[in-house]
């Protein structure tokens, strides 16, 4: 594996009975850099980042990510021993949900103090200021800690989500889904937040999206699933080249042209 | 270079800050930042990794360092950490954010809960009844109207809360007559009057016990099951999908549920009397030597039919307090997951509870009017 490599997919095939959603479905993403993964509904996108974190467990293939084995033969795979191994690759990825999936119970700030309280030594104050750095890094007012997730507004949730995620400073970031439902300010707003942190904190992320404008706006390179594999990867531009029906109506739609004037000239 | 330039500022042979300045090495570093001596020019160059948790602490730092009127600059940092640092400063609250704390305890507090308790309470047994009244007025209607009942769904859940309840129901009554005929028949053996456990057994069973621990058992059972599907369909919008399409909740979910249960409590309560008796007589033939032949012939000669009918003419009351109950506190669920788990165990207690309240009320009307 490179060392430019930070989640290597080699030969992932998911069945659920007789669906077949994956099929010997190979995928770099590299250090450092924001891959959007598109696809109609139902191409498996959302399976796909499942199988990465480690919900979904594949029917074959192997799944390495900061050269650990998270999924693959059961040999091969490193098991939860103590400090190496899938327990300890887990703290150094965040992942936010379409939703948010924040804890109904604890309001926001207890939900973004959660996994540090779980897992480091630190003091109750830090731990509190930090929770209200990651809640007002994510643009949301200081007083919406104090609230529930119930109290939130779909939109605050996701943003809630991120702020979760980014709790235990990650290195890769699974976000699925995170401007859909927004308005296209907040949208906007949100583009920009990922750009921001992203190129502070040398984040790689995996962005699983439909917002043809999130894609531009984001992303260094961009995954179509189709046909159970990865159809094509490269740049925006490149894509908008690729020679296959889905592609390009994905890539040279109105809403395309419209996401991305520069392309839209002939 | 800075470095050089402001050399005098800086205090020699304070400790740099050298490798990763993380969430993982916060506490350290803060320690060491803590006692360092005074402002000036804070070389961060040593530094081998530094996230938000850690360009936190430095700009903390920076801020402390400032009150106190010494102006601290980090120097020879590269663009990446320039970049983060004034990402986070943006973020950083500009006063203190408070946690909103609960307040503190009054003597006077509990009674303003006990108040509180009571109040809830009230209004929620007022709207209970007025969900019992508008389930009524919609059976009502469906009645006037048969084709609208939806027979499928009441059939589906006559099978989920009779036929599957009848195992266990039954295991219940004939347990409960070996208690009864073990328990009589060590206390009557004392005045030689063994073969009156017969009667014990029967009219307890027939007239009490059977009917009134069936619907305990259904109440656990059933009251829960209607409780978490409808309030797992009033989470997931379910519920309000409906109403915009023109369904009627009540008409679709509640009243198949009531339905069903008002005909299968009944046969539930029958069934374990039957077991109970069953079981009696095993147990006093074991115990006392009371053949099934005059088991039978004690239990027509000494205990009248009017016993099994009174028993279950309860059914149908507590089969509609434990449906109605159940369907309520379903509606009643809101909008996150604590709230489903303490409606429905609140759904068990509270059917529980007016199942009983119910029979003592049945127990003292049977008795002034003298059956």
């Amino acid at each position: 594996m490179n060392a430019d490599t930070v989640i290597s997919v080699r030969n992932l095939t998911n069945r659920f009975g007789k669906t077949t959603v994956h099929e010997a479905l190979d995928l770099d993403v590299r250090r450092g850099e924001v891959l959007g993964v598109v696809g109609a509904s139902g191409s498996g996108k959302s399976v796909l980042l499942r199988s990465i974190v480690g919900l979904q467990h594949p029917t074959a293939g192997q799944i390495t990510v900061l050269g650990t084995i998270v999924s693959g033969d059961r040999k091969t795979v490193d098991r939860n021993d103590g400090d190496t191994g899938t327990t300890a690759v887990r703290d150094r990825w965040g992942v936010m949900f379409q939703d948010g999936a924040l804890f109904s119970s604890l309001t926001l700030r207890e939900n973004v103090e959660a996994p540090m309280r779980e897992k480091l030594a630190i003091d109750a104050t830090t731990r509190v200021a930090l929770a209200n750095l990651r809640i007002a890094m994510v643009g949301l007012p200081a007083h919406s800690g104090d609230l529930y997730p119930s109290e939130l507004s779909g939109g605050m949730r996701k943003r809630a989500g991120l702020a979760r995620a980014l709790a235990m400073e990650p290195e890769i970031l699974f976000l699925d889904e995170p401007t859909a439902g927004l308005d296209p300010i907040s949208a906007t707003e949100f583009d920009n937040l990922l750009v921001a942190l992203q190129k502070s904190l040398g984040l790689t992320v995996f962005l699983v999206t439909h917002d043809l404008d999130t894609l531009h706006a984001t992303c260094d390179r961009i995954a179509v699933l189709s046909g159970k594999k990865v159809l094509a990867i490269g740049t925006m531009a490149e894509l908008g080249k690729v020679d296959d029906p889905w592609v390009h109506s994905y890539f040279n739609g109105p809403r395309a042209h419209a996401a991305q004037p520069a392309l839209a000239a002939p | 270079m800075s470095l050089l330039m402001d050399d005098g500022a800086r205090t020699p042979g304070s400790p740099a800050l050298t490798g990763p300045f993380t969430l993982a090495t916060l506490s350290q570093n803060m320690a060491l930042l803590k006692n360092r001596p005074t402002g000036g020019d804070l070389d961060i160059s040593g530094l081998t990794a530094l996230d938000t948790a850690g360009a936190w602490a430095l700009l903390s730092y920076q801020t402390t360092q400032k009150a106190k009127g010494r102006a601290l600059v980090f120097v020879n940092t590269t663009a990446a950490q320039d970049l983060l640092l004034q990402t986070v400063a943006e973020a950083m609250p500009t006063q203190r954010v408070r946690r909103r704390r609960p307040p503190h305890h009054h003597a006077g507090d509990s009674l303003g809960y006990l108040g509180q308790t009571v109040t809830v309470f009230a209004a929620g047994m007022a709207q209970s009844i007025g969900f019992f009244g508008l389930v009524v007025s919609r059976l009502a209607a469906t009645l006037r109207r048969p084709s609208r009942l939806r027979v499928t769904s009441m059939v589906h859940h006559m099978q989920q809360t009779g036929l599957d309840a009848v195992p266990i129901v039954a295991l219940m009554g004939v347990l409960i007559g070996v208690v009864l005929a073990y328990q009589g028949a060590s206390q009557l053996k004392q005045f030689g009057a063994e073969v009156f456990v017969v009667d014990l057994i029967a009219i307890s069973i027939l007239r009490e016990l059977g009917i009134l621990l069936t619907a305990i058992i259904v109440a656990g059972r059933s009251a829960s099951a209607f409780t978490a599907a409808i309030g797992s369909m009033k989470m997931r919008e379910e519920i309000d999908a409906m109403r915009v399409l023109g369904l009627d909740p009540i008409e679709l979910l509640v009243l198949p549920r009531v339905l069903a249960l008002l005909i299968t409590l009944p046969l539930l309560g029958f069934i374990a009397s039957i077991a109970g008796i069953l079981g009696g007589g095993i147990m006093v033939w074991i115990e006392l030597g009371i053949s099934p032949e005059m088991f039978r012939v004690q239990l027509l000669a000494n205990t009248s039919v009017s016993h099994a009918l009174i028993g279950l003419s309860k059914a149908p009351v507590f089969a509609v307090i434990i449906a109605i109950v159940g369907c309520y506190q379903g509606m009643q669920v809101e909008g996150n997951t604590e709230s489903l788990g303490s409606r429905t165990s609140r759904s068990v207690v509270v059917a529980i509870f007016l199942v009983i309240v119910v029979d003592a009320v049945f127990s003292i009307f049977f008795a002034v009017w003298g059956v």
